[in-house]
C-alpha cells in the first residue's frame, strides 16, 4: 500500500522545505479536497443531468428557466435543501437516526478515494482496492438499515429489510463479478487492472476477452444498477409502495446526505465498470498513429471521466426506461439467474485465461 | 413453478424485450423534435392551440357578423351546468329570432355538449384560454354580436 498522491506541491515541500515531513500532513489536506471535490462537486450536475435525461426520454424540456437552460437550477435547490429544518419526529432513536445519513455519505467517499481517477490521480493506490470495495458497499447498506430502523416508520423499516435483503443477495455476484476481472487481470489493484488494458480499445476487457468480456460488461451494470438501489431496482424506496422508503422521515441536510449518497455511489460505480471494462483513463486508440496522437493529447482525466459519465447515462437510461421488479421477482432473478451465470462466466473465465484465448 | 423449458425461454426474450424498450427511450432521447413542452410565456405569439382544444363557448359569425343560431334553446336544456341562456325575442315578422345569447363560463366545465347538440352546427370551442379574472362579471358573456337578427 502506497499512501503517496503524487503530486507536485507534496514532491516540491519534500525537496525544498526545511520540514519534509510536512508534505505527508499537506498531502491529506489535498487527498480529502479533491475527494471532496469530486463528491460533491459532480452531484449538482448529476441531478441536473438525471433532470434533462428523463425530461428528454418523456419527451419533455426539463428544466429550462433558472440561467442557460435551467443550469442553475439544481444550485438553487441544494441552497433550499442546506436551509430547511433538520426535523425529527416523535418517538425517533435519535443518535441512530443522525448516525444513519452520517455513515452513508462516509462510504462512497471511501470507493472514491481507491479509484484511479488518472496516471497521477489517485489517493490511495491500494493492493487489495477489490475486496476493499466490496467491504465498503456492506457500509451503505449499514446506514440504509440504521436509518430504516431508527425512523420508527412501518414503511421505513419494510424498506430497509427489502434493502437489506437485495442488496446482500446482490453484493454475492457483484463480488463474483468483481472476481472475474480480477482473475482475468491477474491483480486486485485497481492500477495493476487499468494496466492489462493498455494499448487500443480492443485490448479493454469488453472486447478483449471474446464474448465473455461484453456479457460480463452486461452483468456488471445490471448488478450495480441493483448494488446502487436505483430503478429499476430501487426496491428500497418505491414511491408508489413505500412513500420514499428508509429516508422518509428526514428532512433537510440530513436528507440532502442520502441524496448525495445516492449520487456519488453512482460515480463510484460507473468509475468502476470504467476501470473494469473500458481501461480506465486511458484513450480510446484506435490503431491509426495519426489519430492516436490527438487522442493522446486529451488529458487521462478527461478521458475517465467521459467514460464515467458515458456509463451514468447509461445508467439513467435504464432507470427511465424499465420497470421495477416485484421483491420475489428481484430475488429469483439473482438467485435464479445472476449468480449462476456469474459463476458459468467466472468459469469460463478461468477456461479463457488458462487456454490463452485472449485477443 | 417455472419449468425449465420456461425458465431458458425467459433467458431468451427477456433481454430483447428490454432491448425494445431501450431502443424506443433512445430514440426519444435523440430525437429533440418529439418535445412537446410549450415555453408558454415566451412563445405567446407563436403558441397555437390543437384543433380539439376546449377554451370557453364561443357562437359561430361569419365575416359579416352574422350567425346561424335559430334560438331553438336546445344548447340551453343540454348544459348540464345551465351555463346557457337563450333569451328569444321576435323580428319585425313576428318570427322568433335571438335576442341574447347569454354565456357564464365561470359555471361551464368545457364539457363541449352544447356544441354537439346544437342542429344547426353554430357553436365551437374557441382557443383562447387567457381567461382568468378578478372581476366575476366578466365571465357573464353575451355570445351573440347583433340582436334580433335573422
Ligand atoms: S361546454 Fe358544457 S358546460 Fe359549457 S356551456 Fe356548453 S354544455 Fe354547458
Ligand atoms: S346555438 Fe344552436 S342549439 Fe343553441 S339555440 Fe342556437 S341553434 Fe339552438
Amino acid at each position: 500500500m502506497t499512501f503517496g498522491i503524487p503530486n507536485f506541491i507534496g514532491d516540491m515541500v519534500r525537496e525544498y522545505s526545511p520540514w519534509p515531513e510536512l508534505a505527508l500532513g499537506i498531502n491529506v489536506i489535498l487527498a480529502v479536497i479533491a475527494v471532496l471535490a469530486v463528491g460533491i462537486g459532480s452531484a449538482p450536475i448529476l441531478i441536473y443531468m438525471e433532470r434533462k435525461v428523463c425530461a428528454h426520454i418523456q419527451c419533455r424540456l426539463g428544466p429550462m428557466r433558472l440561467g442557460w437552460h435551467g443550469v442553475l437550477q439544481t444550485v438553487a435547490d441544494v441552497t433550499k435543501l442546506l436551509f430547511k429544518e433538520v426535523y425529527s419526529p416523535k418517538g425517533v432513536d435519535t443518535i441512530m437516526y443522525y448516525l444513519a445519513p452520517m455513515i452513508s455519505l462516509t462510504a462512497p467517499f471511501f470507493t472514491l478515494a481507491l479509484i484511479p481517477f488518472g496516471e497521477q490521480w489517485q489517493v490511495i493506490d491500494l493492493d487489495f482496492a477489490v475486496p476493499a470495495i466490496i467491504a465498503i458497499n456492506g457500509l451503505g447498506l449499514f446506514a440504509i438499515l440504521l436509518g430504516g430502523w431508527a425512523s420508527n416508520n412501518k414503511y421505513s423499516l419494510l424498506s430497509a429489510l427489502r434493502s437489506g435483503a437485495q442488496m446482500i443477495s446482490y453484493e454475492v455476484s457483484f463480488a463474483v463479478i468483481m472476481l472475474f476481472v480480477v482473475m482475468i487481470s491477474g491483480s486486485a489493484s485497481l492500477n495493476d487492472i487499468i494496466a492489462t488494458q493498455s494499448g487500443t480499445v480492443f485490448d479493454w476487457w469488453i472486447f478483449k476477452l471474446p464474448v465473455l468480456g461484453f456479457v460480463g460488461f452486461l452483468m456488471f451494470m445490471c448488478i450495480s444498477t441493483a448494488e446502487l438501489n436505483r430503478a429499476p431496482f430501487d426496491i428500497a424506496e418505491a414511491e408508489q409502495e413505500l412513500t420514499a422508503g428508509f429516508h422518509t422521515e428526514y428532512t433537510g441536510t440530513a436528507f440532502a446526505m442520502f441524496y448525495l449518497t445516492e449520487y456519488i455511489n453512482i460515480i463510484g460505480a460507473s468509475a468502476l465498470g470504467s476501470i473494469f471494462f473500458l481501461g480506465g483513463w486511458q484513450a480510446p486508440l484506435i490503431g491509426i498513429e495519426s489519430v492516436d496522437n490527438i487522442l493522446l493529447a486529451v488529458p487521462d482525466l478527461v478521458w475517465m471521466f467521459a467514460k464515467i459519465y458515458f456509463l451514468i447515462w447509461l445508467y439513467m437510461m435504464f432507470r427511465w426506461t424499465w420497470l421495477r421488479p416485484r421483491i420475489d421477482q428481484l430475488m429469483s432473478f439473482e438467485w435464479k439467474f445472476l449468480l449462476p451465470l456469474s459463476l458459468i462466466l467466472l468459469a469460463l473465465g478461468a477456461v479463457f485465461t488458462a487456454m490463452g484465448w485472449v485477443l | 413453478m417455472m419449468t425449465a423449458s420456461k425458465y431458458f425461454h425467459a433467458m431468451i426474450t427477456g433481454p430483447i424485450s428490454l432491448l425494445k424498450g431501450m431502443t424506443v427511450t433512445l430514440r426519444y432521447f435523440f430525437n429533440p423534435g418529439r418535445i412537446v413542452t410549450e415555453q408558454y410565456p415566451e412563445n405567446k405569439a407563436t403558441l397555437k392551440m390543437h384543433d380539439r382544444f376546449r377554451g370557453r363557448v364561443e357562437l359561430i359569425h361569419n365575416e359579416e357578423n352574422l350567425h346561424a343560431c335559430t334560438a331553438c334553446g336546445i344548447c340551453e336544456k343540454t348544459c348540464p351546468n345551465n351555463s346557457i341562456n337563450v333569451l328569444s325575442t321576435k323580428n319585425i315578422a313576428g318570427k322568433k329570432v335571438l335576442g341574447k345569447y347569454l354565456y357564464r363560463m365561470d359555471t361551464c366545465t368545457q364539457c363541449g355538449f352544447c356544441v354537439e347538440s346544437c342542429p344547426f352546427g353554430c357553436l365551437r370551442m374557441a382557443h383562447d384560454f387567457e381567461m382568468s379574472s378578478a372581476d366575476k362579471q366578466t365571465f357573464n358573456m353575451t355570445l351573440n354580436k347583433t340582436e334580433g337578427q335573422g
